[in-house]
């Protein structure tokens, strides 16, 4: 049986949030009836202000407040390297390394035919043009290593390959300060294969 | 390593049954349709993780019951003792716990008690589909190499996607064409991977294979068994144990050179033909295939040789596995027999069934089996005492009230 009236909308809205089933959605909409008014506008006023305020960046496509992102007006970058990511997450997730101090492009997901995702879907013809000046001497293609993210960097590299950039692709491998014996065997497969010289 | 006692609650026709192993050769006998089966099968769910009989985990628990509970002690060559328990909840997640501690993974479980089962299905092995003979390898291989799993995942999903697009491509999509390479080389790459695999384990079971099969027919005059694997590409390799190396890169190039020249036929079909999904294992007599070649005994020879021959690739790696023969001597002539008993006689654990005991020309201990329990058929306590047990729970009791 439904609830009456918008308790029953506030579970149907919430339950079509990603990774929320019924369950926790009726625990979250009674968790948000307890709380205080002014702790339930401030989450409404965040929901509406993400969609209002929170757009792409007309550059790269990461989030952004305004027409550039943070990323995008920072000067003090080197517009040289350019690293190509799937999501805007990945960038926060380089970003948190402080290593990289490049540019980034954010391609808005990766190939998958089986969801009809092509390259039409992603934003290739932008990278293209922002290739075109030459300006960029190296992409980093820092897709996922999922065989979807692999099948973007393959298709990447070879649409890149032309202009005569230097193309590198982030290694796949062991994870820092881990035991050899807690890595899976698919990643320590990955790392022997792709062992280095000493 | 072998089993010394297996613990089955709520597991096909068992309630609850616990069954003491020895090492060496035991006979579980009983009339047909009793359980003996079920008990070497639990064994293969403890190894593998699945039933060799039904794809799904539904059919292994008892009839009423929520969930299935297998129990395996073990002893490893150095004496160390170990306690794998797996529980089956069909529609819900197994849970697998080693020496009482839960596991993260399902995977770090298994493989722990280590088999190789040999039953009346196997007769496809020689019989049955080019399928067959893959998930033969297949599983093979993920007991072999546990990375091999997840490169099949991996396969399969490259596969799925291509599969996707030449739909797309049929349906008239013009963007499908121009997506095709990058899927034809991940399909290429991935696929490589498998048969690179595959090849060094067809290598790598050339001879133990060769061997058994002329150890069980016993210098006989006959036809020459071997084994071939045949590419989605025609090219066939006949296997070698001299081979040790295989060129993945050789093989992904090789794969997708085969995706274009069938470029045509699969625009039309809408389907990958070319990759380790249409591959086959050759079993041959005489270079011809034995699949339509050799007599009913000979093909149970030659998947009984095959069987035995994995055994020998496992243990290459780790503790040699436990051997289970369901109900295979019936099927022999008494010089097979008598010389699969005398192979048997080597192995450090083999647990056989047989519906008539006098089939079987083997030593060691004889169980009983009834409908719901396994009894030792004489003196099961000395067995206990004299090898120092008694910390197993309670031994004397065989079922739940």
């Amino acid at each position: 049986m439904d609830y009456e009236g918008p308790i029953q909308d506030l579970i149907t809205e919430l339950g079509r949030l990603p990774g929320i089933g019924p369950k926790s959605a009726q625990r979250l909409a009674f968790h948000l009836l307890t709380v205080d008014a002014t702790d339930a506008r401030r989450l409404a006023d965040a929901i509406t202000s993400v969609k209002e305020r929170v757009r792409f960046c007309e550059v790269c496509f990461n989030v952004s407040e305004g027409p550039r992102c943070r990323v995008c007006r920072d000067e003090r970058r080197s517009d040289e390297v350019l690293c190509v990511v799937e999501e805007p997450r990945d960038v926060v997730a380089i970003e948190r390394t402080g290593e990289f101090r490049g540019r980034y492009h954010v391609l808005g997901g990766a190939i998958s035919p089986l969801d009809g995702i092509g390259p039409a879907q992603l934003r290739v013809k932008e990278l293209l043009a922002r290739l075109s000046d030459g300006a960029v001497t190296e992409v980093v293609i820092a897709t996922n290593t999922s065989i979807e993210g692999e099948a973007t960097a393959s298709y990447l590299s070879r649409q890149l390959q032309p202009l005569g950039v230097r193309l590198t692709r982030l290694a796949a491998g062991l994870p820092v300060g881990g035991d050899l014996e807690y890595a899976d065997e698919v990643t320590l497969g990955r790392a022997f294969a792709g062992r280095t010289q000493l | 390593m072998h089993v010394e006692r297996l613990e089955l609650i709520d597991f096909r026709s068992y309630h609850h049954a616990v069954v003491d192993l020895q090492p060496g050769p035991q006979v579980l006998v009983g009339p047909n349709g009793v359980g003996k089966t079920n008990v070497l099968e639990a064994l293969h769910v403890l190894a593998a993780g699945g039933s060799h009989r039904v794809g799904g985990d539904e059919a292994l628990v008892r009839e009423g019951a929520q969930e299935a509970v297998l129990r395996a002690w073990t002893r490893d060559r150095e004496g160390r003792g170990q306690e794998v328990s797996l529980a089956l909840r069909p529609g819900g997640r197994n849970v697998a716990r080693v020496d009482g501690a839960g596991v993260p993974r399902l995977r770090d479980a298994l493989g722990r008690v280590r088999v190789v089962l040999f039953a009346p299905e196997d007769l496809a092995l020689v019989r049955g589909d080019p399928a067959d003979r893959r998930r033969f390898l297949d599983q093979l291989l993920a007991q072999r190499r546990p990375a091999y799993h997840a490169a099949r995942q991996e396969f399969e999903r490259a596969l799925r996607q291509r599969n996707a697009l030449l739909r797309q491509q049929r349906l008239g999509d013009p963007a499908a064409q121009a997506g095709l390479p990058t899927w034809t080389e991940a399909v290429a790459t991935t696929g490589a991977r498998l048969v690179a695999a595959r090849l060094l384990a067809c290598h790598a079971l050339a001879d133990p294979f060769a061997a058994r099969a002329a150890e069980l027919a016993g210098g006989a005059p006959g036809a020459t068994p071997g084994l071939a694997y045949r590419l989605s590409t025609d090219r066939v390799e006949v296997a070698d144990g001299g081979v040790q190396e295989v060129d993945p890169q050789g093989l992904a190039r090789e794969l997708a050179e085969g995706m274009r020249e069938r470029a045509e036929e699969e625009r039309e079909r809408a389907t990958t033909l070319v990759g380790p999904h249409r591959d086959e294992l050759r079993i041959d007599l005489d270079g011809r295939p034995a699949r339509s070649h050799a007599s009913q005994g000979e093909a149970w020879t030659l998947a009984l040789a095959l069987r035995l021959a994995a055994r020998e690739v496992l243990e290459e790696v780790g503790e040699e596995p436990v051997v289970l023969l369901d109900d295979v001597f019936s099927e022999l002539d008494d010089g097979r027999r008598a010389r699969l008993a005398a192979w048997c006689g080597r192995a450090e654990q083999v647990v056989v069934t047989a519906a008539v005991e006098g089939d079987v020309p083997l030593g060691g201990p004889r169980l009983l089996v009834r409908p719901g329990e396994v009894q030792a058929s004489t003196g099961p306590d000395e067995h206990r005492e004299a090898r120092g047990e008694g910390d197993h729970g309670d031994p004397g009791q065989k079922e739940r009230p």
